[in-house]
């Protein structure tokens, strides 16, 4: 019965996301409200990102140094910094950060959107509330999350850099040669790959919970915390699973 | 039973059926195992002000909510110049020809006023952008809002917002205008300057209007016809007039409340 019920759910994500794209020019305005979105997605992510990314660099690097001092490969320290930044951590972490900051402020605003009969509103007006509201979230999201990822595997690999080489003195010129011997485009390619796929997931977990909010049997305010809480969970579940999925595939 | 009571006290339709702009037939209504509307029908004229009045909780503004397709209804049809328009791709005429003006006002909270003013606009694609803007900004400047244009909702007090709600439903033109409670938690000098407004706005776009309202004083004197709903069914169907000369305790008590409480404070 739960198999049933998660299938529907899943259906009725993919009927909202398709119809949001394919009415996102729906009430015009379509330049102006994707530039409002790129800002809200993007540069209002960026500090957490950048900050998130630095110190995992930060640890990476420390982590690595007596890990790897320990097999006597403390050479290695910029492929492990590299690879595991590239291929796992900023996917998952970017996404996981960006869920937690634009997906919640998403989920909320469209839940007061619902409460307060915005949404009715927009669909008497003739406009289709997920094209205006949501297709230009989606759409940003395809670019604004790989490149906050690939931004996270920089400010992270510097990171590294900086624990590894200028405070435990590793030679800096062999951790960037195994940094750039190490990176190929297979991972760079697997890394945009996640990026958008938990992109468009987050986005559309998010917009989908604060859309419905009026269907989770609250009212009012607690409609909307229900929705905030259930985008952010289900989109962080679904970004562990689908970066599963995803490396199974392309590894 | 109720709808039995119902037959025996409407007073019959006035209006010739081809002025119809607006029947609801046997519109019926549920929550669960609660039922809202049970059977109700009546029928909207062109031009004028429809007053739909019941006592809270009898479904007045469920039912302006399923005529707009907001809710989807159990039973029952509703016809809009004798057509159906119960399923959406034959609700468009109806949506195109009506505006809502919501208990909350629904204004866009992220956009300003002119925003919120060209968003109906640029929804229809029927005028230039210039066009549009003459058009937000001659119907803010009626509603003497023009100095907010660039305010976001917000920052506007409650008289305003209500003004602005009102002059985004009207600057597509609408045929009909929904009103659900438009004096909803208002002072009575508000309230009366709500009514006044949406009297001399009907006198002069000669929209037809369709008003859910708890203000039975004010409602007898502004709209042409009153809908008396009582426990989700019509239990009145006529003239102000008509409605005034009713004996029944169950509307004589809610129009005449002041002298009830008296009386019963006495």
């Amino acid at each position: 019965m739960w198999f049933i019920n998660a299938l529907s759910k899943a259906g009725s994500l993919s009927c909202f996301s398709v119809l949001a794209l394919f009415h996102i020019r729906s009430g015009g305005t379509l330049p102006a409200r994707l530039i409002r979105t790129t800002y809200e997605l993007g540069i209002r992510c960026l500090p957490v990102i950048s900050i998130v990314a630095l110190f995992s660099g930060l640890v990476l690097g420390l982590q690595g140094h007596y890990v790897l001092a320990r097999f006597g490969a403390s050479g290695m320290l910029g492929t492990l910094v590299s690879l595991s930044l590239c291929r796992e951590l900023a996917p998952v972490l970017a996404a996981v950060m960006m869920a937690g900051q634009a997906g919640t402020a998403l989920a909320a605003e469209l839940g007061i959107q619902r409460s307060t009969e915005q949404i009715d509103a927009l669909e008497l007006m003739g406009i289709s509330a997920e094209g205006y509201l949501v297709g230009p979230r989606l759409l940003v999201a395809c670019f604004v999350f790989p490149v906050l990822t690939a931004l996270f595997t920089i400010v992270g690999i510097t990171g590294g850099w900086l624990s590894g080489c200028v405070l435990l003195n590793q030679d800096g010129h062999s951790y960037w040669s195994a940094v750039r011997l190490a990176i190929h485009s297979k991972d760079i390619n697997e890394c945009l790959t996640k990026a958008l796929a938990f992109g468009l997931l987050t986005v559309a977990l998010c917009a989908f919970q604060g859309f419905n909010a009026h269907l989770h049997g609250e009212a009012g305010a607690r409609s909307v915390s229900v929705a905030t809480v259930r985008g952010v969970v289900l989109s962080s579940i679904a970004i562990l699973v689908a970066d599963y999925l995803i490396t199974a595939l392309l590894v | 039973m109720n709808a039995m009571v119902s037959d025996k006290i409407t007073t019959p339709d006035p209006i010739p059926a081809p002025e119809e702009l607006l029947s609801v037939q046997g519109l019926k209504k549920s929550f669960g195992t609660k039922q809202v509307l049970q059977d109700v029908s009546f029928h909207v004229p062109h031009g004028g002000i429809v007053a739909i009045l019941g006592r809270s909780g009898t479904g007045k503004s469920v039912l302006l909510r399923c005529i707009v397709g907001l809710l989807p209804y159990d039973e029952g049809q509703i016809l809009f110049r004798g057509k159906n328009v119960d399923t959406p791709p034959f609700r468009a005429p109806l949506l195109k020809a009506c505006s809502y003006v919501f208990q909350h006002n629904a204004l866009f909270d992220s956009s300003t006023v002119l925003e919120n003013m060209l968003i109906p606009l640029r929804a229809r694609g029927e005028l230039s952008e210039s066009a549009q803007f003459q058009k937000a900004k001659d119907l803010l400047g009626r509603m003497e809002l023009e100095d907010a244009s660039n305010r976001f909702p917000a920052e506007l007090s409650g008289g305003m917002q209500k003004r602005l709600a009102v002059a985004r439903a009207l600057v597509t033109d609408p045929e009909v205008v929904l009103f659900d409670e438009p004096t909803a938690g208002l002072d009575p000098i508000r309230r009366n300057a709500v009514f006044e407004m949406i009297v001399k706005l009907q006198r002069e776009s000669r929209f037809t209007a369709l008003v859910v309202t708890h203000d039975v004083q004010e409602a007898l004197i502004v709209s042409s016809r009153i809908v008396w709903l009582d426990a989700g069914c019509v239990a009145f169907s006529g003239t102000p007039s008509a409605f005034e000369a009713q004996e029944d305790p169950k509307f004589s008590l809610f129009r005449d409340n002041l002298q009830a409480l008296k009386q019963s404070l006495r």
